[in-house]
């Protein structure tokens, strides 16, 4: 089964750290990587740009209105994801939970919906 | 389908366009592997080396005509491969092999293909197929690993093929493929299967994934996706294989009886716009009627020679629904006492669901819900979203529309399929709306 696992951040809480807790946790983001690339779940992951990078799009009456900033302003915001397709969902959970801005934020998990289906 | 004629050179016969190449490779596979394997013991490598051989051969023989002993050429070049990687590796590798395992010298030397083996037909005799079912299929890998090393160990499937089967990256396919092979050499896994093992469990095990790899193409979106392998048809053909090998077999015919009644409802069972159609409202006409025949062969003949098992009974059902013209004229009584067999043989939730719509055909719909009532607190269906479909389809059968649009709205919220959520929320939508409040009280 396929889920996102969807990486929430505060900056606040990386500004805080000295350079060597920021290498250490970084450090665990390539291990997690490298361990769920050799295990074969893995099937696409990204960071993503700063909130401060974001674009909201919304089409009102027909208008476009472009506004800068995320969907929703908050101290947290969207850090990254990754794609993976696990043997459940107690594995996706165990796989958030080493993830390490879910000790000070969250991770999102939610099951990727697919095209398939069998007649009831 | 077009033939490329390649050149006469290897007097090759007919078989020289891609498609029958690829037929032919997919027959061939697992008896070269097999043979490797009987030699070599190293499944890792022997697989890697037959990969190679059959890539080779899929560039090769179309172009050129295949050899005249197309399971000899195999050999002779998965055989090589072996020979040079095992000169590559260091010598404390061949050290760690036991004297047991070491090829004789004469044999490492590439035979003329002629020599190696003469037919071109294989009889069941030779046919490694079940002995490398056993291997891809131990309970020691997980299901998802059982499912790829047997797709391509067996199937003869390129991990290309398999990870667009699976709508995953080629590259992470193939680390599944790797780490489980690393896996069968850590927990030791041997071929061919010790004596002493206990075959019914373990064909158990292969019939589940099987199963397994039929539901994951069936499920599949029907469409035009040209590079992806149809698993439906890759699982009923390892499974004809495996009748081949075990003719006796009540279960193993029981599954192949299963998939070919199911897969025969394939075109049916999705409606103009791609969206699902439930059993009850397919054009019956649109079955595939000599799978359906071959199925209710198959079963019939298995439920008179055989011990009867859960897949014979499952069978079974989809038999009686095949012989109904009309779904007017299923005859539900006789679906039910299967369902009840099969609760008895295999018990489930998952079969009690099932049951309790023949219950609700029988005996009224207050007697399926009261059944389903049973397994409502069930773990292994906590949040399923068959659970509360199919007490959707009940509550709308005794007339509680209100009930029933929130079980079919609880159903499409918790699928994973797009087209079942559609389909759910569809049957919402269509029963009977709710009184307006100016009726009430």
């Amino acid at each position: 089964m396929k889920y996102l696992l969807l990486i929430h951040t505060n900056p606040a809480n990386w500004a805080v750290m000295s350079e060597q807790e920021r290498n250490a946790l970084l450090g665990e983001y390539t291990a997690f990587n490298k361990e769920i690339t050799d295990s074969g779940e893995l099937v696409d992951g990204a960071p993503l740009g700063d909130a401060s990078t974001a674009t909201t799009v919304r089409v009102r009456g027909g208008q476009r209105e472009v506004t800068d900033g995320p969907f929703i302003e908050s101290k947290e915001h969207l850090a990254g994801y990754y794609l993976v397709d696990c043997e459940n969902l107690d594995r996706a959970i165990a796989l958030a939970e080493r993830i390490p801005d879910a000790r000070f934020s969250g991770v999102e998990v939610r099951p990727v919906m697919d095209m398939g289906g069998v007649e009831m | 389908m077009t033939e490329r004629a390649g050149p006469a050179a290897t007097g090759a016969g007919p078989v020289t366009g891609e498609a029958d190449v690829e037929r032919l490779l997919r027959e061939l596979a697992p008896q070269v592997l097999g043979t490797v394997l009987r030699r070599y013991r190293d499944f890792d490598a022997a697989e890697d080396a037959v990969q190679e051989a059959l890539l080779a051969a899929t560039v090769q023989w179309p172009a050129d005509g295949a050899p005249a002993n197309p399971r000899g050429w195999l050999l002779t070049v998965a055989t090589r491969r072996l020979a040079d990687w095992r000169r590559r590796e260091s010598t404390r590798r061949l050290k760690e092999a036991t004297a047991a395992q070491l090829v004789p010298a004469d044999e490492w030397y590439a035979a003329a293909p002629d020599a190696v083996d003469g037919r071109a037909a294989v009889s069941a005799a030779d046919d490694d197929t079940l002995e490398l079912l056993y291997l891809c299929c131990h309970p020691a890998l997980s299901p998802s690993a059982q499912v790829a090393l047997t797709l391509r160990a067996v199937g003869g499937l390129t991990t290309t093929e398999i990870a667009g089967a699976f709508l995953v990256p080629e590259a992470t396919m193939a680390q599944r493929i790797v780490r489980a092979k690393q896996r069968i050499r850590a927990v030791g896994i041997p071929f061919p299967l010790p004596a002493d093992a206990d075959r019914q469990r373990r064909l158990a095990a292969v019939l589940q994934v099987l199963y397994l790899i039929f539901n994951e193409g069936y499920a599949a979106r029907s469409g035009t996706q040209l590079h992806r392998a149809d698993l439906t048809a890759e699982a009923i053909r390892l499974a004809r294989r495996l009748h081949r090998q075990l003719p006796g077999d009540g279960e193993v015919a029981g599954l192949l009886a299963l998939m070919l009644l199911t897969d025969a409802r394939r075109a049916a069972r999705t409606d103009a716009h791609g969206g699902l159609l439930p059993l009850a409202e397919q054009d019956r006409a649109r079955w595939d009627a000599e799978q359906l025949r071959q199925g209710i062969d198959l079963v019939s003949a298995a439920l008179a020679d055989s011990p009867v098992g859960p897949y014979q009974v499952q069978a079974a059902i989809a038999a009686v629904h095949a012989e109904a013209r009309h779904v007017d004229e299923t005859d539900w009584p006789q679906i039910l006492a299967l369902y009840e067999l099969l609760q008895r043989l295999a018990p489930s939730p998952l079969v009690t669901l099932n049951q309790a719509v023949a219950v609700a055909m029988v005996d009224g719909p207050q007697a399926g819900l009261a059944l389903l009532q049973t397994v409502a607190g069930d773990p292994h269906l906590a949040g399923h979203h068959r659970l509360a479909a199919v007490r959707a389809h009940l509550l709308e059968m005794a007339g509680e529309p209100d009930a029933a649009r929130a079980a079919y709205q609880q159903a499409a919220l918790a699928t994973h399929s797009v087209p079942e959520r559609h389909y759910l929320l569809t049957r919402a939508t269509r029963l009977p709306t709710p009184t307006p409040p100016s009726h009430r009280p």
